[in-house]
């Protein structure tokens, strides 16, 4: 699925092969590089940076041997990739569920993102990790704005067999996740996943009141999720998100649908904060941890 | 962090044609080069991108320009050329004959806006007098019945579907006999991507099943490079007879959606630009691309206008262009807009207000229109048809019969010449690059 990542990158490690380490001869190098990077769905402003971050790193380095050279720039690739998707934060779900019930308290996710980049699918699969190692689980249906979303998490419930807490449609959000919390608290449910609704990042109003939301309820992790075929707007989305609402980690969706990856990179550049999963596919199992070292070895094989 | 903004950067590439003195290769190659990252940002695929720009250089430096054109504009004619070429030059209206049954399917990748577009479409389309329905055979994802039933029944259009049925085809049959007497059957149907194999064989059945006279491929318009792949191979399995792009409103451009366009040559002819059931509109090359290029579009505003059926005659339009403009006028302006829909994407229209506007004013904006609109209202006929009698006591007594203060009475009366002021730089203006800033309220 990220063949063609790949593919730039080896371009690029047998064109510097042949090229002296010079910031002039390794521009017009660099240059397709990036545009390698955009092909594969880095956004422009995160392609230019890790550009730069090339160009002073490489220039005016000593190579010798022709098998140096390429280690050095395959070194250096590495690094910088690394850089981008490594965070210093780390979240391990469990870990923090399991800190939170031995104090008798629920762990209370927040879930935010734009519309269609599948929240509650998501919403649905964390639950069903988080009840397969052996948690409660209790879900929130704060979207009571979108048609039928109230619909859609209670057939999730349904299937996965946990409650769902709902008002009416137009109810107050941060009113149903106030409740969930409650319920959670009195039933010694270890984990609250609150569904938001979908919001275009650059709404205001409706990123006032997802602000509210998360103000009312203080949760323990706010999660964004992001559509893996986003293309530059990923950026935008990531950032308007952590400036107005904050989040501490990110779930990246339908990674299945043959996407490019690059979107990972704009976001974790972005927000600095880990990508918790990856969304891949569509049943409750297609969830899996995003593994940063994983991706660049299998974007510079 | 210093990322640097979408959307103005087009805008801003032809801003410095204008303002440059000569025209010259190097003013070319920049505004190529220029041309070329704002492509590249609004997610259009990089090999399209790198042919768009190479042409427009090629074009804007070899070719002859003819008598009474400037150099200048003449390069804004390329570049406005080249991006419609693989656009289509002309709209490609959604053609319904009345008395006819047209059966609509959409198809698209899971979350890019299928249901909530079968609904705007579906009252698109009621809205033109044409007898309209809808069906739902998405029996994958939960909820998505629900979803359609309630937008249906909030514009009051009937729908056909069966939660618990299993197999698409047989609803989708099931419902076209439903409706048989009926004008425009849409068929939304469940997400899936080009990977998710026997799903596209599903879709495939579908659509044998039904053989719709349309199969709309709805487009994330935040998609980025995958949109052409992916749509290339949604016309391999149902061929695509037009495309729909949503979520045009917030920062994404579309690219995407252009990319698949010049992938699978079916033409866009819908856009989804909110979250309301009424935020649809015709897609129109030209002036998607005047949008791109930050030039705005008087003439669909004007459109809007007639749609809206609002008391703002054309005549008295020209009226506000030409200066003569009084507080009554503005106050029927507030009053229409009202009628409008939301006020930024009113804006969006106006030639050379396009990106002026930050985030955020928009909403603020409207907010503060209401509070202009009692002001208006507390004040003498006199007072609305010549404000310039306005004197201090009069200020206190509009003040105080509006719930306001003077300042924000003061405020208004500011904003209205400023205002006017506008109206009369609107129509001077023979090229609108080089808009003002458009008065919204500061603070």
């Amino acid at each position: 699925m990220f063949e063609k990542l790949r593919k730039g990158f080896s371009n690029l490690v047998s064109k510097v092969i042949t090229t002296e380490l010079k910031t002039e001869k390794l521009r017009p190098v660099l240059g397709d590089f990036k545009l390698s990077l955009i092909e594969n769905d880095v956004a422009v402003s995160v392609a230019d940076h890790i550009c730069e971050e090339m160009e002073q790193r490489l220039d005016g380095v000593q190579v010798k041997r022709l098998e140096d050279r390429g280690k050095i720039v395959r070194a250096n690739l590495d690094e910088i990739l690394l850089n981008v998707l490594t965070t210093n934060e780390k979240i391990d779900l469990l870990k923090r569920v399991e800190e939170k019930r031995k104090s008798n308290e629920p762990y209370v996710i927040l879930f935010v993102g734009i519309n269609g980049t599948g929240k509650t699918t998501s919403i649905a699969k964390v639950a069903n990790f988080l009840m397969r190692n052996g948690y409660s689980v209790v879900l929130a249906c704060s979207d009571t704005y979108r048609a039928g979303s109230i619909e859609q998490l209670e057939e999730h419930a349904r299937r996965l067999g946990v409650r769902m807490i709902k008002h009416n449609y137009g109810a107050d959000p941060a009113a149903v996740a106030y409740d969930a919390i409650s319920h959670a608290k009195a039933q010694g449910i270890n984990a609250v996943l609150i569904d938001t609704a979908g919001r275009i990042q650059t709404n205001r109003n409706l990123m006032n009141e997802l602000q509210k939301i998360k103000r009312v309820i203080g949760p323990d992790v706010t999660v964004l999720t992001v559509d893996a075929l986003t293309g530059n707007d990923a950026v935008m989305q990531a950032e308007e998100f952590h400036k107005t609402i904050g989040i501490d980690g990110t779930i990246l969706t339908k990674v299945d649908a043959d996407v490019k990856g690059g979107s990972a990179l704009s976001v974790t550049y972005v927000t600095k904060k880990p990508i918790v999963f990856i969304g891949t596919g569509q049943r409750y199992q297609d969830l899996q941890e995003f593994d940063p070292e994983q991706f660049t070895k299998m974007i510079l094989k | 962090m210093a990322l640097d903004r979408l959307g103005s950067s087009l805008y801003d590439a032809l801003k410095k044609v204008f303002r440059a003195p000569v025209i010259d290769e190097e003013t070319v190659k920049e505004l190529a080069r220029d041309i070329q990252r704002t492509l590249l940002q609004a997610d259009m695929n990089v090999k399209l991108v790198l042919e768009i720009s190479k042409r427009i250089e090629d074009r804007a430096l070899k070719e002859k320009v003819p008598p009474g054109v400037s150099r200048r504009e003449h390069v804004i004619k390329v570049v406005y050329e080249e991006l419609t070429r693989f656009l289509g030059e002309k709209p490609v209206p959604l053609k319904v004959e009345p008395g006819k049954r047209k059966i609509i399917m959409l198809v698209g990748i899971q979350g890019s806006g299928k249901t909530t577009g079968a609904a705007k479409l579906a009252r698109y389309f009621q809205k033109r007098g044409l007898k309209t329905a809808l069906v739902c055979t998405d029996t994958y994802r939960p909820g998505a019945y629900a979803q359609l039933q309630q937008l249906a029944n909030r514009i009051k259009i009937p729908i056909y579907g069966d939660p618990k049925a299993k197999k698409s085809a047989v609803i989708a049959s099931d419902g076209l006999r439903k409706f048989d007497d009926y004008e425009v059957v849409i068929i939304d149907t469940a997400g899936r991507h080009k990977e998710e194999k026997s799903l596209i064989q599903e879709m495939k059945m579908l659509e044998k099943a039904i053989r719709p006279d349309e199969v709309i491929l709805v487009i994330d318009g935040t998609i980025g490079q995958q949109a052409a792949i992916q749509a290339q191979a949604f016309h391999d399995a149902t061929p695509i007879g037009s495309i729909f792009v949503a979520k045009l409103d917030g920062s994404a451009r579309g690219g995407g959606a252009l990319s698949a366009v010049a992938a699978i040559g079916a033409p866009i002819k819908f856009i989804g630009t909110g979250e309301k059931i009424n935020d649809i509109e015709p897609f129109v090359p030209s002036r998607f691309v005047g949008r791109l290029l930050g030039m705005g579009d008087l003439e669909s505003l004007i459109e809007k206008v007639r749609e809206a059926e609002v008391h703002l005659p054309e005549k008295k339009m020209r009226a506000f262009l030409s200066g003569r403009f009084t507080l009554t006028d503005m106050y029927d302006q507030f009053e229409s807009m009202k009628s409008l829909g939301p006020l930024r994407h009113i804006l969006k229209l106006v030639p050379g207000l396009s990106y002026n506007i930050p985030d955020g004013m928009m909403e603020m904006a409207e907010d503060r229109l209401k509070k202009w609109k009692v002001m208006i209202e507390s004040m003498t006929p006199e007072e609305r048809d010549n404000p310039k009698i306005f004197t201090s006591s009069r200020v206190k007594r509009v003040a105080r019969g509006s719930g306001t203060n003077e300042k924000e009475v003061k405020e208004l009366l500011k904003q209205y010449s400023m205002m006017k002021k506008m109206m009369k730089t609107l129509r001077r203006k023979r090229l609108p690059f080089f808009g003002k800033k458009f008065p919204i309220p500061q603070g």
